[in-house]
């Protein structure tokens, strides 16, 4: 009978092997944390008028780095744009800045308090859109709002009153008593926008929030992020380029993890507005043209198809700001007795800037500067 | 305090509009008020047959049909508990809501315990009106059992639910799946249940302890009107130690997303 019990006794703490959790939350627990200092200086910051203060933030999930030494400020009052193809570490990135997860190292400060010490201050502080809403089916729009109140910790008498202006804001009133089940998807993308601002938080972080909203209702809900600008701090992500031009004072580019540009919209257009490229088609052997292209001064970045059946190849040639080399192409063509069929120039678009930025250097010609 | 109110109310008014709630409470409902009535035809039955058979009735009839109610309690229970819990934190983790709740002001402990306190609550009402039953029984029956005996037995069905839940959500927390959640702690409460089953009255220190552990063990003192200290000290530290998992669990989950 003993063997048996325990045998049973086993059993069970093996059934609830769950418990490794709590060995894990021991491990990490041990964290050493930061002293006092930091959250005074912190304070300062806030007068500095930078309202999130990011610096060297990594987050890795196991061997993969989701976060690599991550360091950017949003100003108090400005919108911060978030660009990057899709697992480039932007929601990850949200999640760290909105105290849902612990970073691996660094530090991050929202309204002066730290994200990881004074998680409940900094959650005080901010409305968080996910990328998914994080609304409840069963509950009405109103409901749900009201209970994000209580759970922000707003002021009982002020409940009604700001459920009414977001709802406003937001373009739901005629939803207020819908259940959100019954919402179609652009409307429960809305239902958690207003989530995120009901409680007129210093700091709005939105992930992707024009995602599943039709073209009207994107330029909506742009123009509302832009109202809120000023009176309130946002960070918001996309991978739609023009979302950024249109809404956001500063963008920053990222891409596996890494910041690959800050700068504002225009900067970032008119930098490398200078930047051209030329694009060659031209009937010609396919190593020699390549080696004359090469020899052109101020030509960098060369890029040469394989020949079309017709035999005609296309070319793409990057040059310096301020050089236009179009005539020595193509004089050097001309000069070998190849057929020239089209040469001109190309300005690139944020997109390509984004592309270039973003795409992998192995598949892509190195940028000239 | 507001935050904890805040989850609890929430809860309490996410049951009563999904389905979930309403169908643990009737299936609860209909099995307690069948089997109370044959309980009582099956008593009646018997203690008519002993009078024409002219034996003296010795036996204490309603006694017995409390004791087998409240084993029946205590069985429906361990089906129905896990129902209650299994949404708590899988189904607000498949629908993305835990990420709202854990970046807004609330700790984990007032997350937990606010669920907690809708769940019990909601199982303090389910329980509630079977009490009529019972009660009404006593009012007409000979010899009248004492109240004490009715208090004792609610009372335990009352802190095994307590541990049932407690032991619920914490499977909850750890699965994103409801219908893993319900498998998982209707097996937990189940080998809590049957632990002693080899050992009962064995007086070897294995066999005590597994007693001891065995959930069911102390709800039996509870049915015959006993309420035991090492019982209660049970039924109060197991809720407690889970609902200190379930928090510790919640909390872990900042760490553990990939």
């Amino acid at each position: 009978m003993d063997a048996l019990g325990a045998s049973l006794v086993a059993c069970w703490i093996l059934g609830l092997g769950g418990i490794f959790n709590f060995a894990e939350f021991l491990v990490y627990k041990g964290r050493p944390g930061e002293n006092w200092e930091v959250g005074f200086f912190s304070l300062i910051g806030i007068w500095g008028n930078a309202l999130i203060e990011v610096e060297d933030l990594t987050k890795a999930y196991g061997s993969v780095t989701a976060v690599d030494h991550v360091s950017f400020t949003v100003n108090n009052g400005e919108i911060l744009g978030f660009l990057g193809p899709n697992g480039a570490g932007k929601t990850t990135t949200m999640r760290i800045l909105t105290g849902y997860m612990p970073a691996t190292s660094g530090t991050a400060r929202v309204a002066g308090f730290d994200v990881f010490e004074d998680s409940l201050e900094v959650r005080r502080h901010i409305g968080y859109l996910p990328e998914a809403p994080p609304v409840y089916p069963d509950m009405s729009v109103e409901t749900y709002l009201d209970f994000v109140l209580r759970i922000k910790n707003a002021p009982a008498e002020t409940r009604r009153s700001r459920v009414t202006e977001a709802l406003e804001k937001t373009n739901l009133a005629d939803k207020r008593k819908e259940l959100i089940k019954r919402l179609s998807r652009g409307y429960k993308q809305r239902v958690g926008l207003a989530q995120a601002l009901v409680h007129d938080p210093d700091v709005i972080i939105l992930d992707e929030p024009t995602v599943g909203l039709d073209p009207k209702q994107i330029i909506e809900v742009r123009n509302l992020i832009k109202g809120l600008a000023g009176s309130h701090t946002i960070i918001l992500s996309t991978h739609i380029l023009p979302e950024v031009s249109m809404t956001c004072d500063r963008v920053v580019i990222i891409n596996k993890g890494k910041i690959a540009a800050v700068d504002t919209p225009q900067n970032l257009t008119a930098q490398l507005k200078g930047k051209q490229k030329i694009y060659v088609d031209v009937r010609a052997p396919e190593k020699p043209l390549a080696e004359l292209l090469a020899h052109v001064p101020g030509a960098s970045g060369i890029e040469v198809s394989p020949a079309r059946a017709d035999g005609h190849l296309t070319a793409t040639v990057e040059v310096l700001p301020g050089n236009d080399i179009r005539s020595q192409i193509a004089a050097g063509i001309v000069g070998k007795g190849w057929a020239l069929y089209e040469l001109r120039g190309i300005s690139l678009s944020l997109e390509d800037i984004f592309l270039e930025l973003t795409t992998d250097d192995a598949t892509h010609a190195q940028p000239s500067n | 305090m507001r935050s904890l109110y805040a989850i609890y109310r929430k809860e309490m008014g996410q049951y009563f509009v999904s389905p979930v709630a309403y169908v643990v409470v009737a299936v609860f409902l209909v099995f307690s008020g069948f089997f109370f009535y044959l309980y009582v035809s099956a008593a009646q039955r018997q203690s008519l047959e002993m009078l024409m058979q002219g034996m003296p009735s010795d036996v204490d009839m309603p006694g017995e049909v409390i004791r087998a109610f409240f084993g029946l309690l205590s069985t429906l229970i361990l089906f129905l508990a896990p129902m209650l819990t299994m949404g708590a934190y899988a189904e607000e983790r498949k629908r993305g809501t835990m990420e709202l709740l854990m970046t807004s002001p609330v700790t984990e402990t007032q997350i937990v315990v606010g669920k907690y306190l809708a769940s019990l609550t909601l199982f303090a009402a389910m329980l509630l009106p079977s009490s009529v039953y019972v009660a009404y029984m006593c009012f007409h029956s000979e010899p009248r059992p004492p109240w004490s005996i009715l208090l004792a037995g609610y009372l335990g069905a009352l802190l095994l639910g307590a541990s049932l839940l407690a032991i619920g959500s914490f499977v909850s927390s750890l699965t994103e799946s409801q219908l893993i959640a319900f498998v998982l702690s209707f097996a937990a409460s189940l080998m809590l249940w049957v632990l002693d089953f080899g050992v009962r009255g064995a007086d070897t220190v294995v066999g005590q302890v597994l007693q001891y552990v065995s959930v069911i063990h102390h709800n039996d003192d509870f049915t015959r009107g006993i309420i035991d200290t090492s019982s209660l000290v049970y039924y109060v530290s197991v809720p407690l130690l889970f609902i200190f998992l379930t928090a510790r669990s919640v909390d872990s989950m900042r760490w553990r997303r990939a």
